[in-house]
């Protein structure tokens, strides 16, 4: 039983997910009600779809730290347009917000496939440039509720057989990633990009080029989220999801994506992501305070990496001693 | 993370002069003497020895935990919860302000908890053979996010007079305390890299791990010792900082492991390991320190002063990427 477990991380994932709430339930019995589950589900929407993009990233052995900056400056700009025009349809706004993730993430991708420049550096740095860059055209003020039109901030929460827009956006994100990476060239070489990007030179691809077709992907997911954390919590400044890059990196390293790149899929992003997302619905129901949550999130992502290097290890035998010492 | 391209090692090393002239360490040098000049023209207060004393502190603390991951970073690893450490540290030494202990207690609290996180970091790593940036990740926010469970939105102050000394003393005349613990650390850890079978063996190590493993160079042993360095060092800065501020929140160097990074770099170290010296790092540190100091002088913002520090991070590895580029394209 524990083998199988241990062999299929998203099997490991639903199992502890399972345990998390029927302890939660013991405590408090309406966390479990279906109208409750929907709400966790939309709360940690945003985190998924960010997952998602992160997911892509990791699996060609490089890193997005600048995620959550992107996702801020692109939520501060179409909150911007919308304040001074409110005229603008929100549909353009969200497709602006996209776009202009998507270029902010292939900044990232030219960096990294044209210079070579190391991902964590890059992504490190950009994430201090966008996020100066927020108050730069912000002057450091904040978008308030009523300086947003009440289309924008409708949009995330409009309902649509029973569950908000929001979490029908966070499902057809998750569809979308998943033909990509199982039925699609671009999905493969993400997976061979990472398992050894020698051998996929020789079979072919563009390590470089795929790289930066993954930042773009995590560029556009991070910045369509930056209009749904705008819209959603109806106020934008300087310090939004600040940190929150962590949270991604954690929901895809609890989600059995491994660091080392290659390994890792659509499921397990989705319920690591997850799996945060009830543990941070749920501290307040216990009593726990919110405090915590960093230093769980880190234990969390400690015990994860341990249990993914385990788990590794066992996949098979080292052919090449060059893998073996990264 | 990035794959290692094959190392190009010339026929015949050039001579000892030219090679020095054409160091990125000559080249920091230049640029260091450049923005002093260039500082002293734009402000009339920047050539005044007690202001030019006030900006050390812009850099020292930090400084001090460069030296610790230069050696890191020039090993192949790279450790991005300093800046929690300093946070824990401080958290720490806080409680043991509370519980009325003395000054010397507090130092050694600090000290401590520093070596433990940093042990905690190396254990993971080369006992469980993790990869130090998810790691580092991890304990980032665990050491910061145990701050913020002691802390919450409260903040520790009322530290004891005594304790002030180390973050506002003056050891002589203008020279501060951090100013003389930054150039003993500086020579304490340039000896290290550069004069010990230690400091080789960080190199060798950097280079080519599993050659250096068989050529019996302890591997684990000697990346072990290093996070410690680092946290010992991450733990020496708690208390500077706490003292200097003579106070304590949770968010308390709040994203300085990416200024730490940026000054290892700008100094000329490999992000990738392998090379790197702690002239270049002193050198990174002072001009980092002037630059700060300067756009404070005209009024910059600490936020766009970010910015910059962003934009140099990734120029500074770029623009000898593209140099070499542009000079092979001239060869052909």
């Amino acid at each position: 039983m524990m083998k199988i477990l241990m062999k299929n991380r998203e099997l490991l994932l639903v199992v502890a997910i399972a345990a998390l709430l029927v302890l939660i339930t013991l405590r408090f019995p309406a966390f479990i009600e279906p109208a409750n589950l929907a709400r966790v589900y939309n709360d940690t929407s945003i985190l998924i779809i960010l997952a998602l993009g992160q997911m892509a990233v990791i699996m060609t052995r490089c890193i997005d730290l600048s995620m959550a900056a992107n996702l801020a400056l692109c939520g501060m700009v179409v909150a911007m347009i919308n304040s001074v025009a409110p005229g603008v349809p929100v549909p353009a706004l969200v497709l602006l917000a996209l776009l202009l993730g998507a270029f902010l993430g292939s900044i990232n991708g030219l960096l990294i496939w044209k210079l070579e420049i190391p991902p964590i550096v890059v992504t490190l740095g950009t994430l201090t440039i966008y996020r100066g860059t927020i108050f730069l055209l912000s002057g450091g003020a904040w978008i308030n509720a009523h300086q947003m039109s009440d289309a924008f901030k409708a949009l995330p929460r409009a309902t649509l057989a029973g569950l908000p827009v929001l979490s029908w956006l966070s499902v057809l994100m998750i569809a979308l990633i998943y033909i990509v990476m199982t039925r699609t060239p671009l999905g493969r070489a993400f997976h061979a990009v990472g398992g050894n990007p020698h051998a996929a030179v020789y079979t072919g691809i563009d390590v470089g080029r795929t790289r930066f077709a993954a930042y773009c992907l995590s560029g556009a997911l991070a910045g369509l989220s930056g209009y749904l954390w705008v819209s959603r919590y109806a106020v934008a400044y300087v310090d939004i999801a600040n940190g929150f890059e962590l949270d991604i990196i954690a929901a895809c390293v609890i989600g059995g994506i491994s660091i080392a790149g290659g390994i890792g899929s659509v499921p397990g992003a989705v319920l690591g992501a997850l799996f945060l997302g009830v543990i941070k619905n749920a501290l307040p129901v216990i009593n726990i305070s919110p405090f915590a949550q960093m230093a769980i999130s880190g234990t969390v992502i400690i015990i994860a990496v341990a249990v993914n290097a385990r788990a590794e290890k066992r996949k098979g035998r080292v052919i090449l001693k060059k893998a073996e010492a990264h | 993370m990035a794959d290692v391209s094959p190392r190009i090692i010339p026929d015949r090393l050039q001579g000892r002069s030219s090679r020095l002239l054409k160091s990125w360490e000559s080249l920091l040098l230049v640029v260091a003497v450049l923005i002093f000049t260039i500082n002293s023209f734009a402000s009339p207060y920047f050539l005044d020895p007690w202001n030019l004393s006030d900006a050390t502190f812009n850099f020292t603390e930090k400084a001090m935990i460069a030296f610790a991951m230069a050696l890191v970073i020039i090993a192949g690893e790279i450790d991005l919860s300093v800046a929690s450490i300093i946070a824990l540290s401080s958290t720490a030494m806080g409680l043991a302000m509370q519980a009325g202990f003395d000054t010397p207690t507090l130092v050694a609290v600090g000290l401590a908890t520093g070596l433990a996180c940093g042990a905690i970091n190396g254990a993971l790593i080369t006992g469980l053979g993790l990869p130090s940036i998810v790691v580092t990740i991890g304990t980032m926010s665990l050491f910061r996010g145990l701050s913020f469970i002691i802390l919450g939105d409260q903040a520790f102050t009322n530290y004891p007079a005594s304790f002030a000394w180390f973050g506002q003393g003056y050891v002589w005349w203008v020279f501060s305390f951090e100013f003389a613990l930054f150039i003993a650390f500086a020579v304490i850890y340039g000896v290290l890299l550069h004069w010990t079978n230690f400091g080789r063996a960080v190199y060798a190590i950097g280079n080519n791990p599993t050659a250096s493993l068989f050529s019996g160079v302890r591997v684990g042993r000697v990346k072990f010792i290093l996070f410690l360095l680092t946290g010992l060092m991450a733990g020496i800065a708690s208390i500077c900082l706490t003292s200097r501020l003579g106070s304590t929140r949770p968010s308390i160097a709040l994203g300085w492991e990416l200024e730490v990074v940026t000054m290892v770099v700008l100094g000329g170290v490999n992000i990738l390991g392998g090379s790197g010296t702690i002239p270049g790092v002193v050198l990174a540190a002072l001009i980092m320190g002037m630059v700060t100091f300067g756009f404070g002088l005209l009024n910059v913002p600490g936020i766009v002063m970010s910015i910059f520090i962003g934009v140099l991070l990734i120029s500074v590895i770029a623009l000898p990427i593209l140099w070499k580029r542009a000079r092979r394209r001239m060869a052909h």
